[in-house]
């Protein structure tokens, strides 16, 4: 039983069985809220997930990209989950949760980008190209000015405001199952601090 | 439960990640991760260069918290989270991991305010340590830091906290940051400007009290003001620097940090005569500071007031203190915060737990 967790965008939760059935499923567009859901989301697809005595196997965190304040609330809670558990955690970036729901779907094919919001109008772009068990990843997350976003010749672009906590679990089970490696569960972040250096103004 | 309950508290409202477990009032574990040296070359706390830091030393933070202490996260009877005040992106992370612990290990979670925890600090005592004896309330807390600066009156460590005073602009930590900037100093300028002082004349210089002219006490008895200080040492640094004369460095931190220690320690002792509270607690980062624990010393005792500090590693921010406040409150009969409460930047210091 894996327990998928993503703040990259909203708040999303999601029990998935180990044959890929979705046990419970929370989700919530709200982008300023992340804090408060986690906690009765968790409570819910917890308490449905181990209803007959299941346990959880896995935590799976989507790592963005996504606005920094709330990506890290979701990371935060997979990391202490898998720690008061003593199970494994899985990184997935949140891109290809959305990129599997289109492809399996049967919405994306061919090369397609997966946008979503990363404020200061910008977007988060990842293009993938449509495949099964996971589409394949064609460019890595990276940031674009909005009002400059132009995908290239053959890719359609699908701009997403949530990311579906069980497609990321469908996501982990499909990288579990080829054996293939997964991600470091660090958020990406794609933008530097904002910081500047000041230098003391004179008073008089 | 057995007991004294077994607590695990997560702090994470500034720049330090602290971790700390406590059976009751006994300290089992006082772990902190700082993001400090992140900071240094801003001269102040980043709060995203925070945020990023928290998310990163939590777990390692967490898991060295538990081996010292020697326990097992299934012992544990309840977790406990800062909710606020605080900066809003680093209390979350500590907030959003606190709720997924205690659902996953089924314990309760009790979201408890920062600021009185500095006050909770003072009851926690280690296996072997010399007893300090119990705090006695009500009394009088100052608690002053890089992020904050509050005069509180203590009745019940529970459920009832006053806000007597706090700070109108800088906390006083914040100054000490700046003064130490103008003066060439590295970050933190805390312990910066407390050694440049050790070779000054602190009468050097007459730098201003703030709030403390007769016309401001009717309005701001028990307040403080920082910024006023901040913009005279500048001033006086300008000047000599454009007459190409030297900074006596030594005499203008001596002079500057007796502002701060004087106007602190005054205030607070006249809020222990005024309210007839004959004890002053210490806490924060600035009971670091040599000159404002001798002064709140010399003072206390003059005034027939008793002076107590925590230990320095209690006195900052730690998650021991957060632990504290919850076994009390849980001691106390006090039920578990909702899981849907969120981080308050803003937490008002009457709200012992959100
Ligand atoms: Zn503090």
């Amino acid at each position: 039983m894996l327990l998928a967790i993503d703040t990259s965008a909203g708040t999303a939760v999601a029990a998935v069985a180990d044959d890929g059935r979705v046990v419970a499923e929370r989700s919530s567009d709200d982008t300023r809220r992340h804090a408060e859901l986690i906690g009765p989301f968790l409570a819910e697809v917890i308490a449905a997930a181990e209803v007959d005595g299941a346990r959880l196997s896995h935590v799976v965190a989507g790592i963005g990209p996504g606005p920094f304040t709330g990506l890290r609330v979701g990371i935060a809670a997979a990391r202490a989950v898998a720690l008061a558990r003593g199970i494994p955690l899985l990184a997935v970036p949140s891109h290809e949760a959305v990129a599997l729901r289109l492809v399996e779907g049967g919405v994306a094919a061919g090369r397609f980008a997966v946008i979503t919001d990363a404020r200061r109008r910008e977007v988060a772009v990842t293009v993938f190209a449509a495949g099964l068990p996971l589409p394949a990843v064609v460019e890595p997350a990276h940031l674009v000015a909005r009002a400059a976003f132009a995908p290239a010749d053959g890719v359609t672009p699908y701009e997403a405001h949530e990311i579906p906590a069980a497609s990321l679990a469908h996501a982990a089970l499909a990288r579990l199952a080829s054996g293939a490696a997964f991600p470091e569960p660090r958020p990406l972040y794609l933008r530097a601090p904002d910081v500047t250096l000041s230098t003391p103004k004179r008073v008089s | 439960m057995s007991g004294q309950p077994l607590v695990l508290g997560i702090e994470t409202s500034c720049d330090e990640t602290g971790v700390g477990i406590v059976r009751g009032t006994e300290l089992l574990a006082n772990v902190i991760a700082s993001s400090m040296d992140e900071h240094a070359r801003f001269g102040g706390v980043v709060p995203e260069i925070a945020a990023r830091a928290h998310l990163e030393a939590l777990e390692p933070t967490l898991r060295e918290a538990v081996a010292r202490a020697g326990i097992d996260l299934t012992d544990l009877d309840a977790v406990a989270v800062t909710s606020g005040p605080g900066l809003s992106g680093a209390l979350m992370v500590g907030v959003g991991a606190a709720k997924a612990l205690a659902l996953a290990l089924g314990t309760p979670l009790y979201a408890v305010n920062h600021l009185v925890g500095h006050v909770g600090a003072d009851i926690l005592h280690d296996a072997g340590a010399v007893d300090r004896g119990e705090l006695e309330l009500p009394t009088v807390a100052l608690l002053v830091s890089g992020g904050h600066t509050s005069l509180l009156l203590v009745r019940s460590l529970t459920d009832d906290v006053e806000l007597l005073g706090e700070t109108i602009d800088d906390a006083a930590g914040e100054a000490f940051d700046k003064v130490a900037r103008l003066l060439g100093l590295p970050y933190p300028g805390g312990p910066q400007i407390d050694r440049a002082a050790a070779e000054g004349d602190p009468h050097a210089i007459r730098f201003p009290r703030g709030l403390t002219l007769p016309k401001d006490l009717v309005a701001h008895r028990y307040d403080f003001s920082f910024s006023g200080l901040k913009t005279a040492v500048a001033r006086h640094v300008e000047k000599l620097r454009d007459a190409g004369e030297e900074v006596p460095v030594a005499d203008v931190a001596a002079s500057f940090r007796e502002a701060v220690a004087d106007v602190l320690t005054a205030k607070a002792i006249a809020a222990c005569v005024d309210l007839g509270v004959p004890r002053l607690l210490l806490g924060g980062g600035v009971v670091a500071n040599a000159r404002v624990r001798t002064l709140a010393a010399e003072r206390a005792e003059a005034a027939g007031v008793s002076l107590r500090i925590p230990p320095l590693s209690l006195c900052t921010d730690n998650g021991a203190m957060i632990a504290a406040i919850a076994a009390q409150r849980i001691m106390a009969g006090h039920g578990p915060s909702e899981l849907g409460i969120g981080a308050d930047s803003t937490l008002p210091v009457t709200v012992v737990q959100a």
